[in-house]
């Protein structure tokens, strides 16, 4: 199991090199200058040649590429040429909010995925498999910017004109009076604002989920083995929740992995719409700008939880399917 | 079952349903031409009534548009515009199209049913999934309006309808059925030239994809060795960039015209269709049909583009359709984010943006296009969904 980690983690290091190399070369090879785009058009080309040399984007390529390089050991991703602070700390700020909405939407999206997956699995064709599956395939078929706009629109504005006892807060992560607030309160007050962003993500990202597990079980309850235990007389419970299941979410597991880079895309339209102060905004902010360096080091650790995530997705996997560590 | 059928009576059909046999040609021909001028009529008389009933919709709505739009139709062979000739030619299809479907349906129909090949088996396992028929429809249904926007849209895509203090953000009405933007546009003629823009992209960034993915996924599969290892640690590279991130980077910096935006859909989508044809292709590779034409001695170009990509197409065709859906609600999400094709271009995308700070007061702006994106990407999703059960071996 230790080779195989260790066999898994040396694999990702190329991986990561290979995109850092594809984020310098994108920006690098972008039109338009950083310096242009903070003081505007009508400011003398020398200002704009002292700030190009100011951020070292006068330097030969190689140089910026190496420091680059280097900068992704050291963790020093240079300053920001608009916030005025080190990029290390934007990201700092940013991260906490984007993975507590994420997580919590990712938890959520597998426990309601599995149940609903296994009950359809275990009902095919029934009227409410084919329900679920259309209500599943809905939710997914929907941009989740706009889906968040009509939660929004329902769950926060509407519901207090309409005099509902829940009216949510659709904006940030806390109030204007968290400070107010007593040590009960202000954990009720974060957790009402995830309410709408999570379910947002959740409900727009579950059917991938709810397909695979059912597809899974679908395979897996045709099998002799279940044939067996439902002749030996074990009541259908058992048989469906201690031998189906266990076997039909072996393979969800390596879901995990390869759902992160889809959450993280649904975070950014998330975050935009509810004016969450997460990474997905941090990064479109900064695009618009052009400012090369917080771009930089938050495509990259954005794409360094991808990888972490599918390590950690075939690690998970080694251990639950011996098959594969062994192979 | 290739005889000409004779006398009446029922039999059990091909795939164990029973199909009603009428009697012979001669008996027939007044069915056939009432058909020709009502289509569907004959489908309902010999008891395939969903078919018929749907023909005779079909039908009327052609009919009811060419009517409704008659005067635009005289109008454009002075001043028409290739989108407008475009337009005729759908409309004019439409008509010859359902004729002879009600027709032609009613003199091969029963032969074509019992038919056994296996596009006929994939088609019928397809037919019964009725979410997946119904995903189809609505797709037929949008490219069809798509095509005949220019006749049917009733305002032009950027034309303000009056003066702009009296049709601002007007809700709903029986003259603007989705109601007007804050420039007094017609929401419902926006969103339907907007389904050219997304209709459009969705098809072309999905092609490219899909060619580039399966042409790398074959080549993968098949040289194996060193070219596999390379193209697919490639792969998973792009795999494991955030996909919105790219995308949002590259048109953000490059520029945002249509041609980019369409060209970095569809090169940044290939992986997964890659992955898919890679693994296939490394299994078929060993079957005995494979060796047999390299046996023969034909070159790798050629056992790889007319043995084995052949074979490997129904996923294609899955990741495809589904792909489609995929592509417009990334497009509509880069419109949204001000990254799309530039305005005036109506994208549903930026009409959603355009309605986001005014939800409030005037929810229609943006709910509509919003829920066109939706209709759109469930179609599409729907009919991969029951393609992917009809082309599945497995599930046989």
């Amino acid at each position: 199991m230790t080779a195989y980690i260790g066999r898994r983690v040396l694999g990702t290091v190329p991986l990561l090199i290979g995109i850092a190399t594809l984020i310098f070369v994108v920006l690098h090879f972008a039109p338009g200058d950083p310096g242009a785009m903070l003081f505007g058009p009508n400011v003398p080309p020398a200002i704009i040649e002292q700030s190009r040399h100011a951020w070292g984007l006068d330097q030969p390529l190689w140089v910026q590429y190496l420091k680059w390089i280097g900068a992704l050991f050291t963790g020093d991703f240079g300053w920001s040429l608009f916030q005025g602070r080190p990029v290390s700390q934007v990201v700092l700020d940013a991260l906490p909010p984007t993975l507590a909405l994420t997580f919590s939407a990712l938890a959520l999206v597998f426990a309601a995925g599995v149940l609903i997956g296994v009950y359809q699995g275990v009902r095919q064709h029934s009227a409410g498999d084919n329900a679920l599956s259309v209500l599943v395939l809905f939710f997914y078929s929907m941009p989740s910017f706009w889906l968040g706009m009509m939660l929004a629109l329902i769950f926060a504005q509407k519901a207090s004109q309409w005099g509902w006892p829940v009216a949510l807060p659709a904006s940030g992560t806390t109030s204007v009076d968290y400070d107010l607030l007593s040590a009960g309160g202000r954990i009720l007050d974060r957790l009402r604002h995830l309410v709408l962003p999570v379910t947002t993500l959740t409900l727009a990202l579950t059917a991938g989920v709810a397909r695979y597990t059912r597809g899974q079980m679908l395979e897996v309850v045709r099998q002799d083995y279940i044939r067996t235990a439902r002749a030996k007389g074990l009541p259908e419970r058992t048989v469906i929740l201690n031998h189906a299941l266990r076997n039909s979410l072996i393979p969800v597991i390596t879901l995990l992995g390869l759902y992160l880079p889809f959450l993280f895309s649904g975070a950014v339209f998330v975050e935009y719409i509810f004016a969450w102060p997460g990474m997905g905004r941090v990064i479109v902010t900064a695009i618009s700008q052009r400012d090369y360096p917080v771009i930089m080091a938050t495509s990259f650790i954005f794409a360094c939880l991808v990888i972490l995530g599918n390590l950690l997705a075939d690690v998970l996997y080694a251990w639950a399917d011996p098959r594969i560590r062994h192979g | 079952m290739g005889e000409p059928l004779a006398g009446g009576g029922t039999r059990p059909g091909g795939d164990g349903r029973t199909i009603v046999e009428t009697s012979g040609h001669a008996i027939r021909t007044p069915v056939i031409a009432a058909s020709a001028v009502l289509p569907g009529l004959g489908h309902v008389i010999e008891g395939r009534r969903a078919q018929g009933l749907l023909l005779m919709a079909a039908w009327i709505a052609t009919l009811a548009i060419a009517l409704k739009s008659w005067q635009r139709i005289v109008a454009i062979p002075g001043t028409g515009s290739a989108d407008d000739w475009l337009a005729i030619l759908t409309l004019a299809a439409m008509l010859v199209g359902t004729c002879m479907a009600g027709t032609a349906g009613l003199v091969r129909g029963q032969r074509r049913a019992a038919g056994s090949s296996r596009f006929a088996s994939e088609w019928r396992r397809f037919r019964r999934s009725r979410t997946a028929m119904a995903g189809l429809g609505v797709i037929v249904v949008l490219y069809a309006l798509m095509l005949l926007t220019p006749l049917i849209a009733p305002f032009g895509p950027a034309e303000r309808v009056g003066d702009l203090v009296r049709v601002r953000l007007l809700p709903p009405s029986a003259a603007h059925w989705l109601g007007t933007d804050r420039l007094g546009r017609d929401v419902l003629s926006r969103i339907l030239y907007g389904a050219r823009i997304s209709l459009t992209i969705g098809f072309i960034a999905t092609a490219i994809s899909i060619s580039v993915g399966t042409t790398l996924g074959a080549v993968a599969g098949y040289a194996g060795g060193r070219i596999d290892a390379l193209l697919m640690r490639f792969t998973d590279l792009v795999l494991a960039f955030p996909r919105l991130i790219l995308l949002i980077m590259i048109v953000a910096l490059f520029g945002q015209s249509v041609v980019v935006i369409v060209l970095v859909l569809g090169l940044t989508q290939w992986p997964s269709t890659t992955r898919i044809v890679r693994g296939d292709v490394l299994s078929l590779r060993e079957r005995e049909f494979i060796q047999a034409a390299r046996a023969l001695g034909f070159r790798p170009a050629r056992v790889l583009f007319c043995h084995i990509i052949p074979n490997v197409l129904g996923p294609v065709i899955v990741a495809a359709t589904l792909g489609v859906g995929n592509t417009i609600v990334l497009e509509a999400g880069l419109s949204f984010l001000g990254l799309g094709p530039p305005p005036p271009t109506p994208t549903w995308g930026a009409m959603v943006e355009g309605g986001r700070d005014i939800m409030i007061s005037s929810w229609w702006v943006a709910t509509f296009p919003g829920l066109a994106i939706v209709i759109v990407v469930l179609a599409f999703n729907l009919a991969g969904d029951g393609l992917r059960d009809a082309l599945d071996p497995r599930l046989r």
